[in-house]
């Protein structure tokens, strides 16, 4: 029993004076929030590697503030608590300056709290559902404004679609965006029986049924366009089957808002030329910023094959704005960052350049691409830089309200009553 | 003297009209670099009539992202791929009209929707064209996009075509074109009932145009109107809701005053505290604020509200039908004789469709399963490592591809290898853990859980993280489709057909060799087998090395049909000691069983719920829970002495 | 664990019989005592405690597990499902609670005080708009009542165990099939949360359960240490509830049902009921530990009870050692805080010239051999080390795992 006593108090005493350690204003302390075990360490392990090579390259250019940057790594392993766990474990025992981290928007909602309590500040990489404006959080990644909708312009404008089938896995990005899409849809004339929708859990893996349900929409003779926000794994599965009932992109052109080059990496393309996705950043992307980033990562991650995706143009564009507002503001206080923050620009690797929103999202174009035959994207439209909506303008809840942190100190601001809802966020 | 005749050459060049494509394009660039499907029409319009004859293979090379622009002054070029740069070629003379550097040119890249215009315009100059392909685009464009200005060319095209499939398709294509656009009546009403009981999708899109309807209400059903059917107010086709919304947008009913109207409009009449009459504290209910908004609304000008009796009322005096936009009966009528003996047919190929689907759903989880069910029987040990020997054997399809690139003679070696590999891997576990854990079942079971952990994350950290991919052979890409309602991909067929086998072989092993003998006495009474001379010992080994054996092999079978992933066999596992469960254990019927209930099962649910795939999967437990209830050995439930062990 | 063997003699009580509640229950006292003078001293991190506060829920559903298996031989794979219950019960309580607090706030700034419909549909909007919905679900019709929620917590887990095993026992599902089944219950669990149609929020869960509506200006530091103290009681109270429950003649009747459970149906025992109350009992007191991890936790979501969750309760049973309460408790505690460490990036990597160890990908390697070396080399685990200690009474009999039900060799290495 002893033995027990000893060896809790041995672990009590190791783990608690990490935590009573005073910091230093350097090294300047940058925690890095992504999973590296479990179903989504798949898309994350690879922003990991993005923020230290970020941190790598900025170290090299000389640190910041006459600092060296350290990263801190954590695991929180696809664990949605466990997120919550290791960002206050960041900020309170390796008290760092700022995290880079979470993809899924359950492990944001998790984080939200914590950061929002110890005044933390995120970025945010990933294309999210949006209805949020944290004041803690930076939103790199598209709102649906950035990339649902202009995708479902496209369809409407450019491909005539008149029938659409939202396909998507059952969590709550696919819900929202559905939901917005759907009321959004119905604005532009489309009939609420000519939205078909379908959710699937994740790693779904049997698609027949449903990629034949789907081609059956057509005996109406209505174009049939699919809209899937299917996530991670499940494409593959999905893709396949499209590609085994011959469902090619002219017949029934399916634009994804989750798949990527990365995705795209564990499939052969050859029978998917021509359907789409719509994101900030296409590899493909023929700029010479483009082609140094594409360089460096090859370098650093010693592979020329792997590829680079949108959520790590977000933490190259996050990363560097952060970079600037810290030696504007002279410090790394959160305050002082977040007010920096704002209007900071910084060029897109798609060319053009990305601004900082007082609502926390950033100003970007969006692109939308076709799959070619060796897993990239033609790039056949891209927009004018569009800015990021917090709070969509298609449901009737959400369009009274807005976010603005810098003028009305408010991400929940009710245009209609002209109150501020509430200061922290809904999670 | 040189500059006026440069002159009058620059002046004399457009006033000749020998304009070129060039120059043609350039009067526009915009509308070529960056087109989009509402405006390219003009364009296209402008160089069809130019009669020019390189056109259409401008046109096709335009549509195939072949076409180029050279960014320093906005010249279109065909080109190719040199080193860094490109060889440009004329658009119009085929030349070779120079080199470029890196970034020099852009190319041009029309949108899908740009590339069926295209495609449109260019079916007057493919009909005919001595390329079987380019009439075969020509006919889809067709398909994709039906016009009435198309038949007419449609049928000149007739006449010289010498392919039989081809002019099938043309004579069908017509077909439907008169079905829909014909203007004489008697001809389109000829056309459908020829369609007959067409149950592909063309020939329902056809219909379905004809029978385009839209829901319309008015005091009394107008003479010309040509009526689907008759709408009643409340029920499931138009609830009563609805019905008010029609009226109100028809402009036949005043609009009902909603909540936040009424809340507003109280909001703008606050003066000291009060409404009207009423303290603005107590407003704290519906029924008060109506109260309030019904004494402040005369006086103020505002709209009364709408009640239920009113509502009711002006529904009642309305009529709701839903109208077809085809004003000509007859054609209607006929149209829809066609669809519903289409839909039935349709119907009864979806439940042929579905019942494919399960077959494949029920051979995949047998192939999962049976290995698992074996080694139950046998040895009374759960595996849990099981779905990562499913891994493992993906993953060496995986890295066998990635070293012999050819996909057939890859995944030739891919099935033995994945069998080896997972019957070692099998084997080893067997010595080393399961067998020291003989007779304690619920430990073996968490140990066998502690080695399914370690593999997967070192398959994760082998592999990484990403999906890898393993490619079936081109012989198996595609579907066997029996019409544009049922039909089944090929992979499915061979994954049906390599369960079909395994069906076999094990029956085989177990029914007719001395291995089989020996198992199947072990399965039984293991004290009594021993005594006769059979080693237990050594028959357990070799069962867990067959039963993971197989599972790499349903491990080639998912990752080609699914994906590879590091995780991929915890999907498989939970469904795969279902089947055991459900199918009772140690006998390769029951496992066939099994898993034909439960793909069946699964299938019908999703058929069910089509919107809700996740409710398949948890109706499926509850129904295993409850099925056990009933027959808590399984269907096929083994008797006697051995059902104890 | 030296509970003196039935006797004739009336059985003292169960604290004073055993010592290792004595013990344990000062351990346990010690832990949170410390841990409260140290972080007030601003020794330890919120972080940390609230850490410790989780663990000592684990303890608990661990304890539980131990009795349900280690005891009685009923190897539950479905346990972590009355955990996430007694978390999802307290979650909606604590969701409707905080929203209504916010939107009250919020609407009382409105010229026209709010309807209650108003305020109904604020607070629906406010919780299920993330998930695209905006009315309750019949499934939050308690949740504006703390006590009724409360009551749920222990109601909803007592009744769906009570119907599961019930129907599980009377068709004698035993061993490695009841295993299966119970695995089958909490991933229907699982997927059926998953589905957003069930109204509890789907993937997302519940989120925000530590802000503790009313207890607004305490802030986490404090609010921390009350759920420390409270996770400790329900530890204590758990431990000598079960202790008392595995003592006397009862005690022995259901180590029997481990051992023989045909023998001691053959011996006239009522064998169904005994294994009801122990399944029923231990599934409330997950819950109850569930009710208290997750507000600390913050989140709670389907994943929670994943039938993973429950196969990684047994494996901290298996290491702690089964068949003893307080080699539950510590399995629980060492591996779940390992476990943090490793993946936090505590452990320093190992450079081994060719490749570097790192621990964030290697250590659920090292957990799952450690797992498999426990079971086959150390099948009493942790606990098995305290029967080292020289001074003790020389053990009358092995209680050891599944030793009785065999023979007396196996279960050694």
């Amino acid at each position: 029993m002893t033995k027990t006593t000893f060896s809790i108090a041995a672990l009590l005493a190791a783990l608690g004076a990490t935590g009573a350690v005073a910091q230093d204003a350097c090294p300047i302390k940058v925690g890095v929030l992504h999973s590296l075990s479990g179903s989504m360490a798949i898309s994350e392990t690879t922003l990991k590697d993005v923020m230290l090579m970020l941190v790598e390259q900025q170290n090299a250019k000389g640190g910041l503030l006459g600092c060296q940057i350290e990263p801190v790594v954590v695991d929180p392993a696809s664990d949605w608590p466990l997120f919550a766990e290791k960002a206050r474990e960041l900020l309170t025992v390796h008290e760092v300056d700022v995290i880079f981290g979470n993809w899924t928007s359950v492990s944001r909602k998790s984080v939200l709290p914590v950061i929002e309590e110890l005044n933390g500040l995120l970025f945010y990489p990933v294309q999210y559902e949006g209805e949020e404006s944290s004041k803690n959080v930076f939103y790199t990644g598209a709102a649906p404004n950035q990339q649902a909708i202009p995708a479902v312009d496209y369809f409407l404008e450019e491909l005539g679609i008149t029938k659409f089938a939202l396909l998507g896995t059952d969590y709550v990005y696919p819900r929202t965006t559905n939901n917005i899409l759907e009321a959004y849809l119905q604005s532009k004339g489309i009939a609420s029986e000519d939205i078909f929708v379908n959710y699937t859990p994740f790693s779904h893996s049997d698609w027949a049924t449903i990629v034949a349900d789907v081609a059956e929409l057509a005996a109406d003779g209505e174009p049939v366009g699919v809209i899937s926000t299917i996530n991670g794994d499940a494409n593959i599965g999905f893709y396949k089957e499209l590609a085994a009932q011959g469902i090619s992109a002219d017949d029934m052109p399916v634009v994804a808002f989750s798949v990527g080059e990365e995705e795209l990496s564990g499939l052969d393309t050859a029978n998917l030329v021509g359907h789409l996705a719509a994101w900030n950043y296409f590899m493909s992307a023929d700029t010479p910023e483009n082609a140094a980033f594409i360089q460096a990562w090859h370098d650093y991650i010693g592979d020329t094959a792997r590829v680079t995706n949108d959520p790590m143009e977000a933490h190259y564009i996050g990363f560097n704005m952060w970079v600037n507002a810290v030696t504007e503001a002279g410090t790394t206080d959160v305050d002082a960052v977040r007010t920096a923050m704002y209007g900071q620009e910084f060029p897109n690797l798609t060319g053009g350049t990305a601004v900082m929103l007082p609502n926390h999202h950033l100003m970007k174009p969006v692109l939308i691409g076709e799959i070619r035959e060796d897993g990239q994207f033609d790039i056949i439209s891209q927009t004018e830089e569009v800015a990021g909506d917090a709070w969509t303008d298609f449901l009737p809840e959400s369009a009274v309200l807005d976010a603005d942190w810098e003028k009305l100190g408010c991400g929940m601001y009710n245009t209609e009553t002209q109150t501020c809802v509430q200061l922290t966020s809904n999670y | 003297m040189r500059i006026l005749l440069a002159l009058l050459v620059a002046l004399w060049a457009p006033a000749a009209g020998a304009q070129t494509l060039q120059d043609l394009l350039q009067q526009e660039p915009e509308a070529i670099s960056d087109p989009s499907r509402r405006t390219v029409g003009e364009v296209l319009d402008r160089l069809v009539d130019s009669g020019l004859p390189e056109v259409p293979v401008f046109l096709e090379r335009w549509q195939g992202k072949e076409v180029w622009q050279r960014k320093s002054d906005g010249l279109f070029f065909y080109a190719e791929e040199d080193g860094d740069g490109h060889v440009l070629y004329d658009i119009s003379t085929g030349e070779e009209a120079g080199r470029t550097g890196p970034r020099e040119l852009s190319e041009l890249k029309p949108n899908a929707g740009v590339r069926g215009v295209i495609g449109s315009a260019l079916i007057e100059f493919q009909l005919s064209d001595p390329d079987p392909a380019r009439r075969q685009a020509a006919l889809d464009a067709i398909a994709k996009d039906p016009a009435p200005e198309q038949a007419a060319p449609l049928r000149a095209s007739l006449e010289g075509e010498e392919d039989p499939d081809l002019m099938a398709r043309k004579e069908r294509l017509l077909a439907l074109l008169s079905a829909r656009f014909d203007e004489d009546p008697a001809a389109r009403v000829a056309a459908i009932e020829a369609l007959g009981a067409d149950i592909s999708v063309e020939a329902r899109a056809v219909l379905n145009q004809i029978l385009a309807s839209r829901p319309a209400v008015a005091a009394t059903l107008p003479e010309d109107a040509n009526v689907a059917r008759l709408l009643v107010p409340g029920s499931a086709d138009l609830p009563r809701e609805a019905a008010y919304v029609m009226l109100v947008e028809a402009g036949l009913a005043p609009p009902r005053v909603t909540e936040t109207e009424i809340r507003d409009a109280l909001v703008a009449s606050i003066a000291d505290g009060m409404v009207g009459e009423t303290p603005v504290a107590t407003l704290g209910t519906d029924a008060a604020r109506h109260a309030a908004y019904d004494a402040i609304a005369p006086a103020r000008g505002l709209p009364p509200r709408v009640t239920e009796a009113e509502v009711d009322a002006a529904i009642s005096t309305h009529v709701f039908w839903q109208g077809y936009a085809e004003p000509d009966a007859t054609v209607t009528a006929a149209a829809q004789r066609a669809l519903g003996t289409a839909e039935t047919r349709v119907a009864l190929w979806q439940g042929a469709d579905l019942l494919l689907d399960a077959v494949s759903l029920a051979s995949i989880y047998f192939l999962a399963a049976i290995g698992l069910a074996i080694t139950f029987g046998v040895m009374g040990v759960i595996n849990m490592a099981h779905g990562e020997f499913i891994m493992m054997g993906a993953y060496t399809g995986y890295v066998v591809q990635t070293l012999v690139p050819d996909y057939t003679l890859s995944l030739l070696l891919a099935l033995p290898l994945a069998f080896a590999v997972t019957f070692a891997a099998g084997v080893a576990m067997e010595r080393l853990v399961i067998h020291h854990l003989a007779h304690r079942p619920l430990e073996t079971l968490l140990a066998t859980f502690g080695i399914s952990i370690a593999l997967q994350q070192v398959a994760k950290n082998v592999f990484g993280t990403q999906a890898r991919p393993l490619t079936s052979p081109a012989w198996l890409d595609g579907a066997w489709v029996i019409n544009d309602v049922a039909g089944i991909a090929y992979i499915r067929i061979a994954i049906f057909v390599l369960a079909l086998l395994f069906l076999g072989l094990l029956l085989f092993i177990l029914k007719r060799t001395r291995l089989g003998l020996e198992v199947r006495a072990v399965t039984q009474n293991p004290g009594m087998a021993a005594s006769l001379g059979i080693n237990p010992d050594r028959i357990g080994m070799l069962t867990f090395g067959l039963g993971s054996g197989i599972a790499g092999i349903a491990g080639v079978a998912i990752g080609l049909y699914a994906k590879v992933t590091s995780e991929m066999g915890a999907d498989y596992i939970v469904q795969s000691f279902m089947t055991v469960v459900v199918g009772g254990v140690g006998n390769v019927w029951g496992t066939l069983a099994g898993a034909g209930l439960i793909g069946g099962f699964q299938k019908g649910v999703e058929w069910l719920n089509p919107s809700n795939t996740l409710a398949a999967q948890t109706f499926m437990i509850l129904f295993i829970i409850a099925f056990i209830q009933v027959r808590p050995r399984g269907i096929v439930a083994m008797k006697g002495r051995a059902a104890g062990a | 664990m030296t509970t003196a063997p039935s006797s004739t003699l009336r059985p003292r009580f169960v604290i004073a019989g055993n010592s290792s509640v004595l013990w344990a229950l000062l351990v346990l006292a010690l832990v949170t005592v410390g841990a409260t003078v140290l972080a007030e001293a601003g020794m330890i991190s919120t972080s940390f405690v609230k850490t410790l506060g989780k663990t000592l829920c684990l303890c608990l559903a661990a304890i539980a597990m131990d009795v349900v298996w280690g005891y009685c031989g009923i190897l539950s794979l479905g346990h972590m499902a009355f955990f996430g219950i007694g978390g999802y019960a307290i979650g909606q309580w604590l969701m409707t609670a905080r929203t209504t607090d916010i939107v009250t706030q919020n609407l009382a700034g409105q010229p026209l005080p709010p309807t209650p419909r108003e305020i109904e549909q604020a607070v629906a909007s406010q919780i299920f708009g993330v998930v695209g919905a905006d009315d309750f679900p019949w499934i939050w019709a308690f949740s504006h009542s703390l006590a009724l929620q409360l009551l749920m917590v222990v109601l909803v887990p007592g009744v769906l165990a009570g119907l599961f095993g019930w129907l599980a026992f009377r068709s004698r599902v035993t061993g490695v099939y009841l295993s299966i089944l119970t695995q089958g219950m909490t991933l229907a669990l699982s997927l059926w949360l998953f589905q957003n149609d069930s109204g509890l929020r789907g993937n997302n869960g519940l989120s925000g359960l530590q802000n503790i509506p009313g207890l607004d200006q305490w802030g986490q530091d404090r609010i921390s240490l009350l759920f420390l103290w409270a996770s400790a009681g329900a530890l204590g109270a758990g431990y000598v509830l079960f202790a008392w429950l595995t003592s006397g003649r009862r005690g022995s009747a259901i180590r029997a049902i481990r051992d023989d459970e045909a023998r001691l149906r053959f011996l006239g025992h009522g064998v169904e009921g005994l294994k009801l109350l122990v399944f029923t009992l231990t599934a409330v007191v997950t819950a109850i530990a569930g009710a208290l991890y997750y507000p600390q936790a913050g989140i709670i979501n389907p994943g929670e009870v994943a039938p993973l969750a429950s196969i990684y309760l047994a494996v901290w049973v298996a290491i702690g050692g089964r068949g003893r309460l307080y080699g539950a408790a510590l399995g629980a505690a060492l591996v779940s805080l390992l476990s943090s460490w490793f993946t936090g990036g505590g452990a320093p990597d190992i450079p081994l010239g060719f490749y570097t160890i790192q621990w964030t990908d290697w250590w659920t390697v090292l957990l799952g051999l450690t797992f498999v070396a426990v079971t086959l080399w150390a099948p009493k685990g942790l606990g098995g080390l305290f029967d080292l200690v020289p001074s003790r009474k020389p053990r009358q009999g092995d209680w050891g795992p599944d030793d009785g039900a065999w023979r007396r060799e196996e279960g050694q290495p």
